[in-house]
């Protein structure tokens, strides 16, 4: 698992790569009430708006740490929004992305790498 | 963001010590939400019992300074200076009365919200209780004091602690800490002893519910706080909840639904315009705001429900049946009670009625939304009379 600046991971399987947000950023949000996902086929760029992340209090952007094709949303997030509370880094994932470029992921941070950046904030 | 330029409250490090999250807000550095989270949070104030710090808002007091007179006779003089300023009846304050009203300007335009009190001591005729928004306080207390001149003191009670405890089980924690608040009506105002100090005491809110607005002195406000707490149905409710608890409880909120281009009767407030001072012609802006009463206004505050899709948000364009823009969200949030995204907002007056069928739209996307009569959420006031 890769991890962005903005709080977001990466976990890559061959081309295809699961991104959500990290621990830390869904602590930070508070009870996410709804996820706004795009949908399969959009293309992004690396930092460009994946998702928006809606708390009670306010709406987040959620931007893809690499470029890619979205393969697939988490349409299980539509009903249960709070997932992304209860697992962030796991069934509270956003997206599939096929990736253009997997040593992209090479930029982003590992876990110790992040957990040290998150000491610094 | 820079520390030295936020204030603090006298229960700063309370918050500190139950770690909430603080953010600046008012000037303040104020908890947006405790460990429990946003959510838990509004939840737990509808059913049991919330406190908040609201000590960023702006308590003062307005005494006459001519003596003699009877109660009534210096009621009516202190009235006297600030009724000009705004919409509603001051000189008809009952003793130990509070009201809600608004402060406007020569347009009739909505400069503050406000509650204004009424003494019930005899000692204290005179005397008005007056608390304001934080955002506004230094503007309002200037404009209040201009208006008095040297017939009134207008003394701030900004430095010491403003509590509000909201809920269901409200009255019966606060009465073991501050007996006979159980006897208070709804918008009824006291003084009690607490400790060493005097507290004065409002039936009143900001969630809807029951509950009550307590002025402590700043040498017993972290005392009361901690007494609160220490009930096992009370907890510590931030910023957050209650955006969210007067959202569902279609209470609007200074610079965000209010504004000074905003009249009493766009607002949906006409209830806080005292009819006997309009026809008289003695209110600021008195001509637009009873041609808005007789002819309608151009635009009117209403709740919507949203069916569909993400929240909407303050600036979130309102749109009619045929896709064309007829108003704008002021407001607007997910409501924990309702489980369901919620706003308020501006439309014309044809657009207004419960059930019209509009739609808003968010990120470029319009999501079905329907207008709703407010409150979202019933008020559970106790409004029984006083024994």
């Amino acid at each position: 698992m890769r991890f962005s600046k903005d709080h977001e991971w990466v976990n890559l399987d061959g081309d295809t790569a699961t991104i959500g947000i990290t621990a830390y950023a869904a602590d930070q949000l508070g009870d996410v009430v709804f996820v706004d996902l795009p949908t399969a086929g959009k293309s992004v760029k690396a930092g460009e708006g994946l998702a928006v992340v809606e708390s009670v209090k306010a709406a987040s952007d959620v931007y893809s740490p690499v470029a890619g094709e979205v393969t697939e949303v988490n349409a299980a997030l539509s009903d249960e929004p709070q997932t992304v509370n209860d697992a962030p880094e796991a069934g509270g994932w956003f997206v599939k992305l096929k990736v253009a470029d997997p040593k992209a992921l090479d930029a982003l941070m590992d876990r110790p790498a992040y957990e040290a950046y998150l000491k610094t904030l | 963001m820079s520390d030295q330029t936020l204030k603090t409250t006298v229960l700063h490090e309370a918050h500190v010590a139950a770690g909430a999250r603080m953010t600046p807000f008012g000037g303040y550095d104020m908890p947006v939400q405790y460990p429990m989270g946003i959510l838990k949070e509004h939840l737990w104030a509808r059913e049991h019992a919330g406190l908040f710090d609201v000590s960023h808002m702006g308590p003062a007091f307005l005494d006459i300074t001519a003596p003699g007179g009877d109660g009534e006779e210096r009621h009516r003089a202190v009235a006297a200076l600030i009724e000009p300023l705004v919409c509603g009846d001051i000189a008809g304050l009952k003793p130990g009365q509070v009201r809600y009203t608004l402060l406007l300007n020569e347009e009739g335009g909505i400069l503050d919200d406000l509650m204004i009190g009424r003494p019930y001591d005899p000692e204290f005729q005179g005397r008005l209780y007056i608390v304001v928004n934080a955002g506004g306080k230094e503007a309002d207390f200037e404009l209040i004091a201009q208006a008095a001149g040297r017939k009134a003191r207008l003394t701030r009670a900004d430095d010491g602690g403003l509590i509000a405890l909201q809920g269901p089980e409200a009255v019966d924690v606060l009465r073991r800490v501050l007996p006979g608040v159980e006897t208070m009506g709804f918008m009824s105002y006291r003084r009690r002893p607490f400790e060493r100090v005097s507290v004065r005491v409002a039936r009143s809110g900001y969630t809807g519910e029951d509950g009550f607005e307590i002025l402590v002195p700043e040498r017993g406000a972290t005392s009361l706080w901690n007494k609160l707490l220490a009930d096992r149905r009370v907890q510590p409710i931030g910023l957050g909840a209650r955006d969210s608890l007067r959202l569902e409880a279609g209470l609007p909120l200074y610079g965000h639904d209010l504004d000074p281009t905003v009249s009493p009767i766009e607002a949906n407030l006409a209830f806080a315009v005292s009819k006997k001072r309009l026809k008289a012609g003695a209110i600021r802006g008195a001509e637009r705001i009873a041609r808005e009463l007789a002819d309608g206004p151009t635009r009117i505050r209403v709740g919507l429900k949203v069916l569909e899709g993400a929240p909407a948000r303050e600036g979130a364009p309102i749109l009619g049946a045929r896709g064309k823009q007829v108003g704008v969200v002021t407001s607007g949030g997910f409501a924990p009670g309702l489980g369901a995204p919620i706003a308020m907002g501006f439309v014309p007056p044809d657009q207004s009625k419960p059930g019209k069928k509009l739609s808003v739209e968010v990120r470029g996307r319009k999501q079905a939304a329907h207008v709703t009569a407010l409150p979202f959420v019933p008020h559970r006031y106790h409004r029984n009379p006083e024994r």
